[in-house]
């Protein structure tokens, strides 16, 4: 559309008439209403949607919050300890069946247990006793074995480490600790 | 009566809500990584707060989106 419409004169920006604007206006293509800043405010608004969304994100994280009980978690035997021999290495599911968990007798004294799901994007981890680390496949994710913190690769979260008792020399799983450090 | 908003004017004002909006927005990003963070690491206590304050961001960005439709208008 071209700016020699008549009706169009009054919405120049310094609201002098056509014949009052400077060469390049009169020859540039773009209806005034349409230039630059039309955009800017459409991107604003495109931002407050944004903003929006976020909200609705972090409602989402307030409800799930909400949800999670303060029940204690069930406690279930994984076997006796005289039948783990050093350097092994059992699964487990704990604290329900979707739940995959590493129990691993790390030395004579050392018994640890670890969810397998990397904290990164819930691959499996693998153990190695050897190099003392626990391995994230997918992204070459590592994890330290004694701590289960992370040492290298995308996870920025330890491991969930699942607190286990030992009573008459059976092992059991009685919580689970989640970890952001 | 005040005299109408200039071109230069409105767009000074548009280039500053565009920006202030454009830095509640990164904060918001930010605030819900750290709260996911957070939340998957068992850490429930900054949940509600995080909530709070994004919700808090979204009303200044709305507020400003309105200021946005005012210098449309003036």
């Amino acid at each position: 559309m071209s700016l020699s419409t008549g009706d169009l004169t009054r919405e120049f920006p310094d609201g002098q008439p056509l014949s009052a604007q400077p060469q390049w206006r009169k020859d540039f293509p773009t209806d005034v209403p349409e230039d630059d800043h039309v955009g800017r405010r459409d991107f604003t608004k495109f931002l407050v949607l944004t903003s929006g969304a976020f909200v609705a994100g972090q409602c989402w994280i307030a409800a799930a919050s909400l949800r999670n009980s303060d029940e204690p978690l069930p406690e279930i035997s994984l076997g006796k300890f005289a039948d783990l021999p050093v350097g092994s290495v059992r699964e487990f599911r704990y604290p329900t069946e979707d739940d995959p968990c590493l129990l691993i007798r790390a030395s004579e004294t050392e018994l640890l247990a670890y969810s397998q799901k990397c904290t990164h994007l819930s691959c499996a981890v693998i153990p190695n006793l050897e190099e003392r680390h626990l391995h994230c496949p997918c992204h070459n994710g590592f994890f330290d074995l004694e701590s289960g913190r992370p040492t290298a690769g995308p996870p920025r979260r330890p491991l969930p480490r699942v607190i286990l008792e030992i009573r008459d020399g059976e092992i059991f799983a009685t919580d689970v600790e989640l970890r952001t450090v | 009566m005040r005299p109408p908003l200039t071109r230069e004017q409105k767009t000074t004002i548009l280039n500053g809500i565009f920006w202030l909006v454009l830095l509640l927005v990164i904060l918001q990003l930010w605030l819900l990584t750290a709260t996911m963070n957070a939340w998957l690491g068992g850490q429930t206590a900054v949940v509600w707060p995080a909530t709070l304050a994004s919700a808090g961001c979204l009303a200044i960005n709305l507020w400003l989106l309105v200021r946005v439709f005012a210098v449309d208008r003036g």
